[in-house]
């Protein structure tokens, strides 16, 4: 039984239900025969990978949803041995270069070199190029797009790239010089709105609109999140009206759980425990940004106008400091520290 | 056994190659002059066709004359025209005849390294010169042909160090017959030695009417139909960088379907290709700015407005719901910071001294955002850091 947001993803560019502008553009660009090199890119949950997948079946046919998995192994410089996993199809590959974290230039240059100097096999194809998907782009060490630039010129003709990335910031500027830039955005609350009432509908549920609006509003603008909840939702509940609770997921729960521990005291010893609890969350694996990001707005939710602003200050510069340092949670902890004295500092009145 | 493997796979080889040559001659020709990046098709053929470095090209020019040329250091700004100029100027000196043999073009961003230059650059600066058979006067008066070779290192300053003291003797050893022409943007990072030894050529930013003029022709070519404006936001968003303007053209086009050849398929197709050409041919400002990823006035608006001191309470809520909202729809943190630094400098209403202060926030947010901060705290900063200078503390 697959999960609500994998069964109702939409398979063509026809049946995706907003940004329909966006979508005719993608046909278009499909059906011209002169296929650019792409830079999809939007927040997590704004459905940039569903329009590719969409794209891809406009530009192919069925042909692309038959996929298998491969596992390869890339030798590196070093003799190290890589394991890496291809997804494939006939017409296309999908890979995730930024899994072998800074090995990434080998993938890139040997998977991508061997792609493009490979002509497509099936003469029934309706395109002479093959489509590699990158997944992740922004992830890619420099090396690894300064290797991609070269081998976008060069291979053209067997060879299309579309990049899917969360942000454009870290790609560097000639790669987003040669490609065609495409800007998911996230979808709006009244958006999300009609697409759970959709899903509600096929799935046969009784739902409530009102409850829907509050998913919605809940989630973020991330239509994924919202899907998820409104499957965990009606998963846990017999009957749901309005006023059903939507339980938050478990580390968010415990981050509100460890905010709330960090306002009512402010000593040592709660330091101490908060670092058990910050412990807990990275075994965790979830990312110390999200926690970062997640426990600085709870706690700025909670706090006075007028330290609002600091509080942001010292979290991206502690977020700065993670994504620099080696240790995370030297930095979880410093900003936890760093907020207890400008808080204590704050309701005493005084510096110190 | 072995061998007859080899021969049967260098048979297939050769079979696949004359197939996909004759294949390719077939039904690639006006394929290939379609799918060419703009860039390249309209890069300038001669000296006179590069756009707005008049003093470089002069001179360059004089030297084309007297047959005569130095080693030369281009540097400046990309996308003002240092390559398309060394490579105009190539061609002029030798025709095509004899440009194979005698330019060797190296682009540095791929092989760079001294082992590069130990081999690759001094075998060909070394070697002699081919006397050029079966070329008639007519093609001597048309080109000089001087007697030399010109070695094109571009992208000279991601060489390392290394690999450019490893050049110092070569160019002037076989300086007789060999001139090289380094392409670079920051000419701080050529070695002194190197720079010493060629005579600087600096090219400056495009100026507005001369990419503009440049921008109109190729639109015109191409047969676009472009809406008021939307040459000044093509210059506007390349900031000077003409190859970034043509991409973006180039981009424009394709998403409006402006290139689509008229392919005769099956009624209803048509029909809808018609459709489709009739509304949306023309190239639209808001189209350039969407594919140059530039952030819309408006939005940029709310959020300065967000920023101004209120009178009361503070300006977290309202700056907050604006970068939420910036951060859904995606737009990139690099782009919020480069288009509101340009509205902070160039504000009257904000007084020197706070601009000094929010100047270097600026730099320590982009110095930030390179090392993969995340956007959305970053972005928050910024703006709540800006707000609380504005307000004067």
């Amino acid at each position: 039984m697959a999960l609500l947001v994998d069964k109702l993803r939409p398979r063509t560019l026809d049946a995706l239900s907003y940004h329909p502008e966006l979508s005719d553009r993608l046909r278009s660009l499909a059906q011209s025969g002169d296929f650019p090199h792409l830079l999809v890119y939007g927040p997590s949950g704004a459905g940039k990978k569903t329009r590719v997948i969409a794209t891809l079946k406009e530009l192919y046919g069925p042909g692309v949803e038959k996929i298998k998995i491969d596992a390869r192994v890339f030798q590196t410089t070093s003799n190290r041995k890589l394991e890496f996993n291809i997804v494939s199809s006939v017409y296309h590959l999908e890979i995730t270069p930024a899994d072998v974290g800074s090995y990434d230039r080998v993938v890139v240059q040997e998977l991508l070199k061997e792609v493009a100097q490979t002509q497509q096999v099936d003469l029934g194809a309706k395109q002479r190029f093959k489509i590699v998907v990158i997944n992740e782009a922004d992830h890619l060490t420099r090396d690894a797009q300064a290797a991609l630039r070269r081998t976008m010129e060069k291979y053209s003709p067997n060879l299309r790239l579309i990049l899917l990335a969360n942000s454009t910031s870290n790609i560097i500027a000639p790669i987003r010089s040669r490609t065609l830039l495409v800007r998911v955005a996230a979808p709006t609350e009244s958006d999300i709105c009609s697409a759970l009432h959709m899903a509600g509908k096929k799935e046969g549920w009784a739902e409530s609109e009102v409850l829907n609006k509050r998913i919605a509003k809940e989630s973020g603008r991330n239509l994924r999140r919202a899907l998820l909840m409104f499957e965990s939702i009606y998963a846990q509940n017999e009957k749901v009206t309005d006023k059903t609770l939507i339980p938050p997921p478990d580390w968010e729960a415990l981050v509100t759980l460890t905010a709330d521990e960090i306002l009512a005291e402010r000593s040592p010893a709660r330091l101490l425990h908060v670092r058990a609890r910050l412990y807990d969350l990275l075994t965790h694996c979830i990312p110390p940004t999200t926690i970062l990001k997640t426990l600085t707005f709870k706690l700025v939710a909670r706090v006075d106008d007028a330290l609002k602003p600091d509080v942001i200050k010292w979290s991206a510069f502690y977020e700065h400091r993670i994504k620099l340092g080696s240790k995370v949670i030297f930095h979880l902890e410093a900003f936890v520290a760093k907020f207890m004295r400008i808080y204590e500092s704050y309701l005493m009145g005084m510096d110190f | 056994m072995a061998s007859s493997f080899f021969n049967n796979k260098a048979r297939a080889a050769a079979a696949a190659a004359s197939g996909s040559s004759k294949l390719k001659a077939g039904d690639n020709k006006e394929d290939s002059t379609r799918l060419q990046p703009w860039v390249e098709k309209y890069r300038p053929k001669t000296l006179d066709d590069v756009a707005a470095q008049d003093h470089t090209t002069k001179v360059l020019r004089r030297t084309l004359q007297a047959s005569n040329l130095p080693h030369m250091l281009f540097y400046g700004p990309p996308g003002t025209g240092k390559t398309s100029t060394i490579l105009a100027l190539a061609k002029s000196l030798f025709g095509p005849a004899l440009y194979r043999s005698r330019i060797l073009e190296l682009n540095a961003s791929d092989e760079r390294g001294i082992g590069i230059v130990r081999d690759k650059v001094k075998n060909f600066a070394r070697a002699q010169l081919s006397q050029p058979t079966g070329l008639d006067a007519a093609y001597r008066a048309q080109y000089p042909c001087p007697p030399f070779k010109i070695i094109i290192l571009d992208e000279a300053d991601s060489m390392t160090q290394d690999a450019q003291s490893a050049l110092r003797r070569t160019m002037e050893t076989y300086s007789r017959i060999t001139r090289f022409c380094l392409v670079c943007n920051y000419v701080t990072r050529i070695i002194e030695p190197l720079a010493s030894r060629c005579s600087k050529f600096r090219f400056k930013m495009l100026d507005n009417s001369a990419a503009g003029e440049r921008i109109a022709s190729i639109a015109e070519q191409e047969g676009l139909q472009l809406e008021d404006g939307v040459v000044d936001t093509l210059i506007r968003c390349g900031e000077g960088d003409l190859r970034r303007a043509i991409t973006y053209l180039q981009s424009a086009a394709r998403l409006v379907g402006a290139t689509k050849p008229p392919i005769a398929k099956d009624a209803d197709d048509d029909a809808e290709m018609t459709d489709v050409g009739s509304n949306s041919s023309v190239i639209t400002v808001s189209s350039i700015e969407e594919i140059a990823g530039v952030l819309p006035e408006d939005i940029l608006d709310s959020l300065v407005e967000a920023m101004q001191p209120k009178s009361s309470g503070s300006v977290y809520e309202a700056v907050s719901g604006v970068i939420t909202d910036l951060v859904a729809d995606g737009w990139s943190a690099t782009q919020l910071v480069g288009q509101l630094y340009r509205r902070v400098v160039f504000s009257e209403a904000i007084p020197d001294i706070q601009k000094n202060k929010i100047v270097m926030l600026f730099s320590e947010m982009d110095k930030r955002l390179v090392d993969g901060s995340d956007e959305h705290l970053s972005m928050l900063d910024l703006s709540l850091r800006i707000a609380g200078v504005l307000r004067g503390n």
